[in-house]
C-alpha cells in the first residue's frame, strides 16, 4: 500500500465520523504506521472565551482520532479498533487562530491490541500533547463489508 | 468561566446556563449541569454531530474525553471557595462500553486537593450508574 492509498482510506474513514466531519479533521501526511492530521481553528472549540484558546477536548478528540485511524497506515486490511484507553498530557495550551497537527505512530501491533503515540503540535512551535494510546483488534469480519469497501474504496 | 459576575450567578442559582453559553465548546458539545444539594450531575444530550462510529452508532470517544474533561474544570471551579482558574495537566481516560447515540452523564470526585494541585475522577454512564461508559482522572494545576 502507497502512502497517497493510506491518505486516502484515512479520510475517507474519517469522513464517516460525525465529530469529525464537524471539527474538519483531515489527513495530511502518512506513511508506514504513521499519520499526520490537521485540526483547524475554529471559534466553536474555544474553551476560554478570554483568550481564544481552544478546549482540551477538541485536542483530545484530534489525537484520539489520528491514533484511532494510524491502524489504517500499519494494517493491510481495514479493521475498525475500539479504542481502550488514552492518556493525555498536556504541555502547554494551543496558540489561538492556527491548526493543531497530531503526529500518531503504531509503534506496537499485536494479535489483540494495537500500542499508539501521538504528538500535538503547532507550525514552528513546540509541542501542546502527547497521548499514549492502545486499541483492541476485534477483528475485520466484525465490520459490515459494505463499510470496508467504503474505506478502501473497494480496492483491496 | 473566567467572568466572576456568571460564576456568583450560578453558584447562588445553581442555573449553569449562562457559563455554559460563556464556554463555546461546552455549548457546542451542548453540556448542561444541574445542581443536586451540594452535587452536580453533568449531562450531555444525544445529539448527531458528537457521534463517532457510524454502524453502532456511537457517540465519538473525543466527545466522551472533552465532555468529561469539561465537567472535571467546572466541578472544580465550583468546589472552591475562592476563584481559581484549573489548567489541565494530564487526563488518563478508560472506555469500558460504547457510548450509544442517547444522553450521557458524568460526576466528578476530588480525590485530592493539595495548594497547587488537585486530583479528579470523572466517571460517565448513560443506562445506569452502575455500568459506567468511561471513567478518567485528572490532575488541574490551580492558578490564582
Amino acid at each position: 500500500m502507497n502512502d497517497e492509498t493510506r491518505i486516502n482510506r484515512v479520510n475517507r474513514f474519517i469522513s464517516t465520523l460525525n465529530q469529525a466531519r464537524e471539527l474538519g479533521l483531515n489527513a495530511t501526511d502518512a506513511g508506514e504506521g504513521y499519520l499526520v492530521m490537521e485540526l483547524p481553528y475554529s471559534d466553536k472549540i474555544i474553551g476560554n472565551p478570554d483568550t481564544g484558546v481552544i478546549h482540551g477536548g477538541a485536542i483530545t478528540t484530534l489525537m484520539d482520532t489520528a491514533s484511532g485511524s494510524v491502524m489504517i497506515c500499519g494494517l493491510d486490511e481495514f479493521e475498525l479498533c475500539p479504542t481502550l484507553d488514552l492518556r493525555v498530557d498536556y504541555m502547554r495550551p494551543a496558540e489561538p487562530r492556527k491548526p493543531v497537527y497530531a503526529r500518531a505512530e503504531t509503534y506496537k501491533i499485536t494479535r489483540n491490541i494495537i500500542f499508539t503515540r501521538c504528538e500535538a503540535y503547532q507550525e514552528g512551535g513546540e509541542t501542546i500533547a502527547n497521548c499514549v494510546g492502545t486499541f483492541m483488534r476485534i477483528g475485520k469480519e466484525a465490520t459490515p463489508k459494505s463499510y470496508r469497501d467504503q474505506i478502501t474504496g473497494g480496492e483491496e | 468561566m473566567t467572568d466572576p459576575e456568571i460564576l456568583c450567578y450560578t453558584q447562588e442559582t445553581g442555573d449553569f446556563s449562562r457559563m455554559m453559553e460563556s464556554i463555546p465548546y461546552a455549548s457546542w458539545i451542548g453540556l448542561q449541569c444541574d445542581r443536586f444539594g451540594d452535587d452536580l450531575i453533568f449531562r450531555l444530550p444525544a445529539k448527531e454531530e458528537n457521534l463517532g462510529n457510524p454502524i453502532l452508532p456511537a457517540i465519538h470517544g473525543g466527545v466522551i474525553g472533552g465532555f468529561m474533561e469539561m465537567s472535571a474544570a467546572i466541578y472544580l471551579i465550583m468546589s472552591q471557595d475562592t476563584f481559581r482558574m484549573p489548567r489541565i495537566v494530564d487526563f488518563s481516560l478508560d472506555y469500558l462500553r460504547a457510548g450509544l447515540n442517547r444522553e450521557t452523564y458524568a460526576e466528578c470526585r476530588l480525590t485530592r486537593q493539595g495548594n497547587r494541585v488537585a486530583n479528579v475522577m470523572i466517571s460517565a454512564w448513560q443506562k445506569s450508574r452502575s455500568q459506567p461508559i468511561a471513567t478518567a482522572r485528572a490532575h488541574f494545576l490551580l492558578e490564582d
